[in-house]
């Protein structure tokens, strides 16, 4: 069999086999809600599929997984077993357990874990079978591979028996180019170390392809005296740092080959777009036709023609874009879609009824953005689950309905997509979020604040108001997390919170990552941008509303409250720019939860900024979020708002 | 060399089935399910066909029942390539009027010297 061919395919049957997954997992949530039984055969046929197909193309451990479940599957399709929940829930670990080895099947990584084995012994269990055995893990990641990853921990005796490791690995440079990191952690302190003890292990890559048996044939003599696990190289790059443990090896592996694969993953786009791209550019080449006939004569009476070209041109530029954009666009569904799982898992793991709304899935969003949305997402859902929905008795003695209301909704307002996530439930607590953020240190007291202000305590790095972390919300990732993610992707997260009534997270997010609506701004001779998402307010102060702190820097008054100053030209080091502060202008921005001003020589317009990547034709810049070209062929650069109140902060504090 | 449909739901074993016959220089034409390829049956004559069993519309074997019933496709040979393997599954692909079962996963060898095979 020529491999070229089953490599093609094997792509095509992950990515068939996930939407399959999808297929099951859906079908399985409609059976729960008493589907008829027409969905048991749908989803017989999605297991049957990826069966036939795992064994085909060279994934055994998940076709004997698959088998297992199909078996199952069989039986409640024949009859023999009626369908009931413990049965679905069982299945549905079964579409992640599967989806966890698509995942690894993509990162060249061993497909079976402890939980895959686990939930296969469930499945055998329930058909009252002994556990059988798993497959032998494949054979493709076996016998040969393009480059291999070895690491190999001596038990601390292993010098005694006369094996150098260093010969070994001498040994291994012999079947190709060696990259040899050695793992210090173990060493111990210099008073305490033995040399005739082994302390080091290493972690090296072959570089080149070599098989399985001529990489174990090196150690087969240390075999037992040794921890020695030997991989195929996922194709990605990777570069773990410094002493890792093997797991986290592992997880940066995966993690890296999925990130490659998602950066080079393709669109599909629907053939309606592509047809009209296709009419035009028709149109465009047309009326470059016609304003070509003013090449060859140039009569003053046809002026009204050309520029009724121009305006033509222009219209067909504005509608190319728009069309271009389109292409990267999906609808928001595709994430909407995994929450009828997440909502059900978590409702009754909590005791808590939960009715889950979605609303505008057909909503469109840039790929990007598309699949970064999905975390923060399922952390405000957690977190309305967890803290917002009250229980059904609370809600039965407030007079609501037992069944708490969570909605997804998803629309355009302006030139910005608003996804938001609402709740019935009780509302933001506003004495606990006060008495946490005293604790923290966080204000003084909550007097004279305002609901909007308590709101916005919540996502201060580290605020966690549950009593009891729990296994839902409380990983460690806070709401400041939240809006970190959804800043990166130059967006805004609001909430809005009435007691008793329920909270609305409102994340506002840019059509597009490509294009950004922008301020620009003179400083000196340079002109920077500033994404207007990010701006408030743009004010000219009068001598008075500036304060100079001791180690703090300048302040200016703004509403109440006092914002630093950042001198743009101190910044960025522009020459020729306005240092007295009246005679410029401050631009009070946004990001990252806190305010700032801006200050800038004064304002040139607004203006649509082509983002041009500065990471990849120049370097990373701070406080820089990329460059644009401007009308007249200068080059201005986008103004990063988070990074730069984030370097303030830093400078703050050093 | 000869005409061969392909019926499978899944694309990628679709793919590979194609794939490995064209590389032995057969011409392939694909069909989703069984009532795309009676469709494709009707406009074009086959010397083999190799179908899947459980697929969406229409099945494996019920396509096969009505090819059967047709006079072009009457000694036509009829390969199943399926996961299925219970013998009474077998015994109603027999009854249908297959020619051969095939188990997934297909070998691609052992797929071409069956088709050598059948097609004499």
């Amino acid at each position: 069999m020529s491999t070229g061919g089953l490599a093609q395919f094997q792509q095509v049957f992950i990515e068939e086999s996930l939407e399959g997954l999808d297929t099951m997992e859906s079908s399985l949530l409609a059976l729960d809600e008493g589907g008829d039984g027409e969905l048991v055969h749908t989803i017989f046929r999605a297991a049957h599929s990826i069966k036939g197909g795992a064994a085909t193309f060279g994934f055994p451990e998940m076709a004997s997984f698959t088998h297992e479940a199909e078996s199952l599957l069989d039986e409640v399709r024949g009859g023999k077993r009626a369908i009931a929940k413990p049965i679905v829930e069982l299945l549905l670990r079964s579409v992640d357990c599967l989806r966890g080895m698509f995942d690894r099947a993509r990162a060249g990584l061993p497909l079976n874990d402890a939980t895959s084995e686990g939930v296969r012994g469930e499945l055998a269990a329930m058909m009252g079978r002994a556990v059988p055995a798993a497959a032998a893990p494949a054979r493709r990641a076996g016998d040969q591979a393009q480059a291999w990853i070895i690491r190999f921990h001596p038990h601390v005796g292993m010098l005694a028996g006369g094996n150098d490791p260093l010969r070994l690995i001498r040994e291994l440079a012999g079947l190709g180019e060696l990259a040899v990191e050695a793992d210090l952690s173990r060493l111990p302190a210099l008073a305490k170390l033995d040399s005739s003890e082994c302390h080091l292990g290493w972690t090296i890559e072959l570089k080149a392809p070599a098989r399985r048996e001529a990489i174990a044939a090196v150690f087969d003599w240390v075999e037992d005296e040794c921890d020695l696990s030997i991989e195929s190289r996922p194709s990605a790059v990777v570069t773990p740092a410094a002493a890792p443990a093997p797991a986290s090896i592992a997880e940066a592996a995966a993690r890296g080959t999925r990130e490659a694969s998602a950066e080079s993953s393709s669109v599909r786009v629907g053939i309606d777009k592509i047809d009209g791209l296709i009419n035009l550019v028709g149109e465009l080449v047309i009326t470059q036709a016609m304003l070509d006939t003013f090449r060859e004569e140039f009569d003053p009476s046809r002026l009204a023609l050309l520029q009724h070209g121009l305006t033509q041109l222009a219209r067909h530029a504005r509608e190319l874009q728009e069309s271009v954009m389109g292409i990267r666009m999906l609808p928001i569904a595709s994430v909407f879609n995994r929450f009828p799982r997440l909502v059900r898992d978590l409702s009754q793991k909590l005791g808590k009824q939960v009715k889950l709304e979605l609303h505008g899935e057909q909503t469109e969003l840039d790929k990007t953005v598309l699949e970064k949305i999905g975390d923060p997402m399922v952390h405000l859902v957690r977190n309305a689950i967890d803290h917002g929905l009250e229980l059904p008795d609370k809600r039965r003695a407030a007079s609501k309905n037992e069944t708490g209301t969570l909605k997804l909704d998803a629309y355009h307002r302006g030139g910005n997509i608003v996804v938001e996530v609402s709740d019935d439930g009780a509302g933001l607590n506003r004495e606990a979020i006060v008495r946490k953020a005293v604790e923290r240190g966080l204000i003084a007291s909550g007097e004279g604040l305002s609901e909007e202000a308590v709101a916005e305590l919540i996502f201060q790095p580290g605020f966690s108001t549950a009593a009891v972390t729990t296994d839902l919300s409380g990983r460690g990732v806070g709401m400041d997390v939240v809006r970190r993610n959804v800043s990166d992707l130059g967006g805004t997260v609001v909430i809005r919170s009435k007691p008793g009534q329920g909270s609305v997270f409102t994340i506002t997010l840019p059509l597009t990552l490509a294009i950004i609506d922008g301020l620009t701004a003179a400083v000196g001779e340079e002109r920077y941008i500033v994404p207007l998402v990010s701006i408030v307010e743009t004010v000219q102060l009068k001598p008075e509303a500036l304060k100079t702190v001791v180690g703090g820097g300048e302040l200016f008054r703004f509403r109440g409250e006092y914002l630093p100053v950042l001198r743009l030209h101190e910044l960025f080091g522009c020459a020729g720019a306005k240092r007295s502060i009246v005679e410029g202008l401050l631009i009070v921005v946004e990001g990252d939860g806190s305010r700032v001003g801006l200050f800038v020589d004064g304002l040139v317009g607004q203006q649509q900024a082509v983002v041009k990547s500065l990471e990849s034709n120049y370097r990373r810049v701070q406080g820089v979020s990329g460059a644009t070209i401007l009308a007249d062929g200068a080059v201005a650069l986008i103004v990063d708002i988070a990074g730069l109140v984030r370097m303030h902060g830093r400078r703050k504090a050093a | 060399m000869a005409k061969i449909l392909a019926v499978d739901d899944s694309a990628s074993m679709r793919g590979m089935v194609a794939y490995t016959l064209r590389g032995a220089g057969h011409e392939v034409t694909e069909a989703e399910n069984g009532q795309l390829a009676l469709d494709a049956a009707s406009a074009n004559g086959f010397d083999l066909v190799l179908a899947d069993v459980n697929m969406p519309v229409m099945d494996g074997l019920s396509m096969v029942r009505e090819l059967r019933t047709r006079a072009a496709y009457k000694g036509v040979p009829i390969l199943m390539l399926t996961t299925e393997s219970h013998t009474d599954k077998k015994m109603e692909g027999k009854a249908a009027g297959a020619t051969g079962w095939l188990v997934k996963p297909f070998d691609p060898e052992q797929l071409l010297a069956t088709v050598k095979r059948v097609l004499g």
